[in-house]
Parts: C-alpha cells; sequence; structure tokens
C-alpha cells in the first residue's frame, strides 16, 4: 500500500514538473507555425522560476482571498492528479476518493477562489475577465455533465480509471460514434476551460478583449508564479483526462514494476505531445469568437455530447 | 430482439454515421457560405465512405459505381460549380445571419434528433445493426437540413441545406434498399447537378440584381 501512495505521489511530481514544459511546447510550437521563432521550450520554466524571486505586493484595500486564492487555485490541480490514471492502468491509493465528477468539482472550485481574487483586488479588468470566465464556465458545465453521463452510460463508472479501460474491452468500443463524438466534446471543452483560441486569446494583451489572463493581472512575485504554473497544471491534468481516459489508454504501466513506471513517463509525455499538436493547429488556425459567439461554440459542444448519448442507445 | 450474425465493418458504418449527424449540426453552426459548402464537402465525404463500406459489407459492386457518382457529383462537380457560378456571394466572408440564434438552432436540432430516433423506431426494431445505426440518422440529416432552409436567409446555405437533405434521404435509403438499381441514382445524381446549376445560375442573378444574395432581403416587391 506505501508503494501504491508513493506511485500516487510520483504522479503529482511528475505533472508538477512536466505541466510548464508542456505549455512551453504549445507556445513554441503555435509561433513555429505562425512563422517566428518562438520562445525557447524551457521558457514557461524560466518565468515561475523568475516570478518566485520577486517580491510580492498585496493591495491593503483586499482581504483573505487574495491572499488564500493562489494556494487553493495550486492545490487543486495537484488534488485531481492524485485521482486520474496519469501513469499507470490499475488504480491507486487514491483512486476511489472521488469520480470524475468530483475532479470536476475541485478544478472548479480552485476556478472560484481565483474569480473571487480576481474580483477582490478590485481591478476593473479582474472583474470583467471573472465575469466573463464565469460566463464560459456556466456555458462549459451543461456539456461536462452530458460528457459524464455518456461515459456512466457507457462504462457504468465514473471512476476514471475504469472508464479508460471500457473504450478498449472489447476494441469495437473505441470506434463507436459515442466514443469519438465524447472526445470531440471534450477536447473543445478543454479549448475552453484553459482559454485557448476559439473561446480566448492567451497571447493577447489587449485588457479589454482578455477573459482568463486579466484575472491574474493584480497578482506579483510567488502568488503569479503559483498561478502561472497552476495554469501549467490544469492544463496538463485536462489533458491527461482527455488522452488517458477518454482518447487512448494505452502506454500507461499495466504492472507495478519500477521498468513500466519509469517508462510510462516519457510515454505518457508523447501522448500528451499529439494532444498540444492538435491545439496547436486549431490555435494557429482559427480566429479568436466574439464574446457572444462562445455560446455557439459551447452550444455546439453540448449537441455533440448528448448526440453521443443518443447514438449509444442503439448500442450493440 | 433477434440476434443478426455481427459483421466486423458494421462498427466502422456505425462510425460514419455518427461522423455524419456531426456534420449536420455543422451546417447550422457553419458562419460563413465557405464554411457552409466545407461541411457540405465533409458530409457528402462521410456519406461516399459509408457507401464504400456498405458495398464492402454486401460485396456490391452497384454501391461502388454509386460511391464513384458520389464522389464524381457531390465532392467535385457541385463545390466546382457552386464556386464558378455564384463566386462573389462564395468568397464573400460576411457572417451568415439566422432567423434564430445559433445555440437555440442547436437544441432545435437536437430535439429534431431525438424526433428522428423516436419515429423510426418501430421501423429499427429487430433489423441488423447497420439499418439501426444509418436510418434513424439520416432522417435527423434530412430534418436538420430542411430546418436549416428555414431558419437561413440567404440563398448560397438554402441551397446547400436543400442538398444536405438529398444526402440525408440518401444516406438513410441504401442502407435500407443496398440493391436498388443503379440507374435511379444515376437520375437522382444528375438531378442533383441540374438544381446545383439552376440554382446557382438564379443566385447569380439575384447577386446582381440586388447586389446581395440575402434572400431575407427579397421581401417587397419593386416596381420599375
Amino acid at each position: 500500500m506505501l508503494l501504491m501512495i508513493f506511485i500516487n505521489l510520483l504522479q503529482v511530481a511528475v505533472v508538477m514538473l512536466l505541466s510548464p514544459l508542456a505549455v512551453g511546447i504549445l507556445n513554441r510550437w503555435k509561433e513555429r507555425l505562425a512563422g517566428k521563432k518562438g520562445p525557447s521550450i524551457f521558457q514557461t520554466y524560466r518565468d515561475i522560476w523568475k516570478l518566485f524571486h520577486k517580491d510580492q505586493i498585496i493591495s491593503d484595500q483586499s482581504s483573505w482571498v487574495f491572499r488564500a486564492a493562489p494556494y487553493i487555485y495550486f492545490a487543486a490541480p495537484i488534488l485531481v492528479t492524485l485521482l486520474i490514471p496519469v501513469l499507470t492502468s490499475y488504480p491507486l491509493f487514491f483512486a476511489f476518493v472521488g469520480d470524475m465528477i468530483g475532479g470536476g468539482f475541485v478544478l472548479a472550485m480552485g476556478g472560484f477562489f481565483f474569480t473571487l481574487a480576481a474580483i477582490d483586488a478590485a481591478n476593473p479588468y479582474g472583474a470583467m475577465g471573472a465575469s466573463r470566465t464565469r460566463m464560459v464556465g456556466f456555458l462549459a458545465e451543461p456539456v461536462f455533465m452530458v460528457v459524464f453521463f455518456t461515459v456512466c452510460f457507457v462504462a457504468n463508472s465514473t471512476i476514471p480509471y475504469i472508464v479508460q479501460q471500457q473504450w478498449v474491452h472489447p476494441i469495437t468500443n473505441f470506434f463507436s460514434p459515442a466514443h469519438i463524438l465524447i472526445c470531440t466534446a471534450f477536447f473543445m471543452l478543454i479549448l475552453a476551460e484553459t482559454g485557448k483560441i476559439p473561446v480566448d486569446n492567451p497571447s493577447g494583451h489587449f485588457e479589454l478583449a482578455m477573459i482568463d489572463e486579466s484575472k491574474s493581472l493584480e497578482f506579483s512575485g510567488a502568488g503569479a508564479a503559483l498561478m502561472k504554473w497552476a495554469g501549467c497544471m490544469k492544463f496538463f491534468v485536462l489533458l491527461c483526462i482527455l488522452m488517458n481516459v477518454l482518447v487512448a489508454p494505452w502506454g500507461l504501466a499495466s504492472k507495478v514494476s519500477a521498468v513500466q513506471i519509469a517508462l510510462a513517463i516519457p510515454l505518457i509525455f508523447l501522448k500528451l505531445l499529439v494532444a498540444v499538436g492538435a491545439i496547436t493547429i486549431v490555435e494557429a488556425s482559427l480566429a479568436k469568437l466574439r464574446l457572444f459567439r462562445i455560446t455557439a461554440f459551447l452550444g455546439l459542444a453540448f449537441v455533440i455530447a448528448v448526440a453521443a448519448v443518443l447514438t449509444r442507445m442503439i448500442a450493440i | 430482439m433477434i440476434s443478426h450474425p455481427h459483421h466486423w465493418l458494421d462498427q466502422f458504418i456505425w462510425l460514419t454515421s455518427g461522423l455524419f449527424l456531426l456534420c449536420s449540426f455543422g451546417l447550422i453552426a457553419a458562419a460563413q457560405v465557405l464554411g457552409c459548402l466545407r461541411v457540405y464537402v465533409m458530409q457528402s465525404a462521410l456519406l461516399t465512405i459509408s457507401v464504400l463500406l456498405l458495398a464492402a459489407r454486401y460485396a456490391s459492386t452497384d454501391l461502388l459505381a454509386v460511391a464513384g457518382i458520389d464522389i464524381a457529383a457531390k465532392i467535385i462537380l457541385i463545390p466546382w460549380l457552386l464556386r464558378r457560378t455564384a463566386r462573389r456571394a462564395m468568397i464573400q466572408r460576411r457572417e451568415l445571419q439566422l432567423i434564430i440564434s445559433v445555440p437555440m438552432s442547436l437544441l432545435i436540432a437536437l430535439a429534431l434528433t431525438i424526433l428522428a430516433y423516436y419515429i423510426t423506431a418501430p421501423l429499427c426494431h429487430g433489423q441488423p445493426q447497420v439499418i439501426r445505426a444509418e436510418l434513424p440518422i439520416g432522417f435527423a440529416a434530412v430534418f436538420i437540413a430542411i430546418y436549416t432552409i428555414t431558419i437561413r436567409r440567404e440563398a448560397l446555405p438554402q441551397m446547400l441545406g436543400l442538398l444536405a437533405i438529398e444526402n440525408g434521404a440518401f444516406f438513410a435509403s441504401i442502407v435500407v434498399a443496398p440493391t436498388f438499381p443503379l440507374i435511379g441514382e444515376v437520375a437522382a445524381a444528375f438531378d442533383v447537378l441540374m438544381v446545383v446549376l439552376t440554382l446557382g445560375v438564379l443566385s447569380r442573378r439575384i447577386h446582381h440584381i440586388s447586389g446581395s444574395t440575402e434572400v431575407g432581403l427579397l421581401a417587397e416587391l419593386q416596381e420599375d
């Protein structure tokens, strides 16, 4: 059992250490695709390092929420990492503490405190970004729910370790329309939740058009570093759920052996790179939607998720 | 329920039908004329793939010929004809207007899909899985395409809606009657081409006279 706890904590370490790299690669590829040189793939590490060494300035008008938010936001993806399969295909120590819906709630809690903190500092752009994030959030919520319902319907479980086996046993499940439609809907959700291009422009520095970025404007020093790092981890964790639980559960360690687990780390990272590549292509080829077109984007995701349930009804 | 021998291709036919349904939704959500055309071509491509899979499943050469006609007519000729006859309306990067907003329309389309499943349920009962997979989605595609025509205010997307109805009907029919005489398919494909040509020329005239293909604007008579 101690071993299971150890592997579980190893998962957390992998997510913490590799997530800035995934974001760095995304930024690099995006710039390369736009014909520019692009920053180094390790730039995100440097940014976080730099921010940790800067002074933190906190407005004396802000309350405890502003001070606590970075830690809560940072803890949320770590908690979710304990619940999902990152390296192994067998359940680990904390696997049955919460299911996919529980993980969604934990992430939502982090987002909630981030939003509160953005309003707390009384920066006008913070409140604007916060209310927009909430708008995207409540549009994304029904899609999340329907995706989880469909997963529940297919796998008779919402524990991610059990769900991931369902898509390949039997292998025909992998090619069922429900599977493909759910993956599409979840991919669209990731774009919306992590502020990627059709919904939000992560590299835009124009305050009026910002959604996600404007919330962290008031943070500085260690707080900003934690926020940035937590954003990377959230992105990494969501991609892990997409690739390991929904798209393809291959490449995970199936036995409790050091070799398999050591091998799983690069394999998982390679798998995530595929998802990062897909996001790069989406980001490079689409334009940001107007704010009120976001409802259409997430409406489409919702309809796709419900269509997955519908096609599942005529299951073999 | 009667059990039928399960063919390994059935799974892929089922998958194509799911993606086909997705394209029907895309026809509503597409914001520009070119986007509509791309979605239509994608839908036609999925239809062709489905025909090819069915041809392999039933070992039918007729269906292979149908797939050939599909590729020639729907994937190559129709986009080419539309680009030629309605070039100006096609390349305008104007956002299309819908009478009912996109999210609302998508929900209505979803309701239409459920309706399609509901009314085809008695037909599908006890049928092999290919029919249960394709028939409701063919019906749903027809309903959604009709709905698209009613909410679009522009000539070209309406025309693509009309063509999508044909796609949906075709999708439902190939699985119910895979041995349908080839001559019928040839006639249908030729008909569609004629429709595209006629409507393309018509929309070009509309564009020439009123400066736009927004038929929503053509609500009153002009005398001169």
